[in-house]
């Protein structure tokens, strides 16, 4: 564990997260999510808990951003709030 | 808007995408494969390597078009799949109870494998990882072509 790392990652996981929310163009919501999925794993990782990682890898930035691509591409890209 | 609605379903044009994912497709069928199969001893298992399949039968779908994929995968071999995972999984519990153990016992194996105990408790986890990887496969497919058509593919299917 060096916390210098964990703490990088953190920052960028909140900046994700926070710009994820606020972004306007719904399919950039998704590609950040999946950006903060994968900066999610990285955190893991380095924490040693790598089966978590491995499944946040796959499930969170893979099969989970392709839905919610297929999601929005069947309704609007823009959101209205 | 039907560019964008067409776009997850339809076949692609570009000779890049189509080329790259005809030769990554096999590659992540192997990865798939080798997760699965490493699950005991190594991070993986079951549900990433029926994920990582999933997600190569997606990249399919993307690239070729869903008609080429329900040529190779229909909907009802999507559904036997998803439920001969389960059946696999509870078929070796239910013969460890039968054997005369506890439900998911794998020692009890040993008796119709005659391989010794610790290595009929490593079979028993990999048929129950097999199991399901295959459900989780089907699954996943199964919502992404739920989500990508809106949910008229059964219709789409009964007409043609």
């Amino acid at each position: 564990m060096i916390w210098q790392l964990d703490l990088i990652l953190c920052l960028f996981i909140i900046i994700c997260a926070i710009a994820a929310i606020n972004v306007k163009d719904l399919l950039a919501a998704v590609i950040i999510l999946g950006a903060y999925s994968f900066f999610m794993c990285l955190l893991w990782a380095e924490m040693g808990a790598v089966d978590v990682a491995f499944t946040e890898a796959s499930v969170g930035a893979g099969v989970g951003t392709v839905l919610f691509i297929a999601a929005v591409s069947k309704t609007k890209r823009r959101s209205k709030d | 808007m039907t560019g964008v609605n067409d776009m997850m379903t339809k076949q692609s044009d570009d000779v890049i995408v189509k080329t790259l994912s005809r030769l990554l497709i096999p590659f992540m069928q192997v990865y798939a494969l080798y997760v699965l199969a490493h699950g005991h001893y190594s991070p993986g298992g079951g549900f990433q390597g029926g994920v990582i399949l999933a997600a190569s039968i997606i990249l399919f779908v993307i690239t070729f078009g869903i008609d080429n994929a329900l040529r190779r995968m229909s909907e009802k071999l999507n559904i036997i799949l998803c439920s001969a995972g389960v059946f696999i999984y509870a078929g070796i519990g239910l013969l460890c109870l039968i054997l005369g153990g506890n439900y998911l016992d794998y020692a009890e194996l040993d008796k119709i494998l005659h391989v010794g105990i610790a290595q009929a408790r490593s079979l028993g986890i990999l048929g129950i990882e097999v199991g399901v990887a295959i459900t989780v496969m089907a699954a996943a497919l199964s919502i992404f072509l739920d989500i990508s058509t809106g949910g008229e593919l059964s219709s789409k299917e009964k007409k043609t």
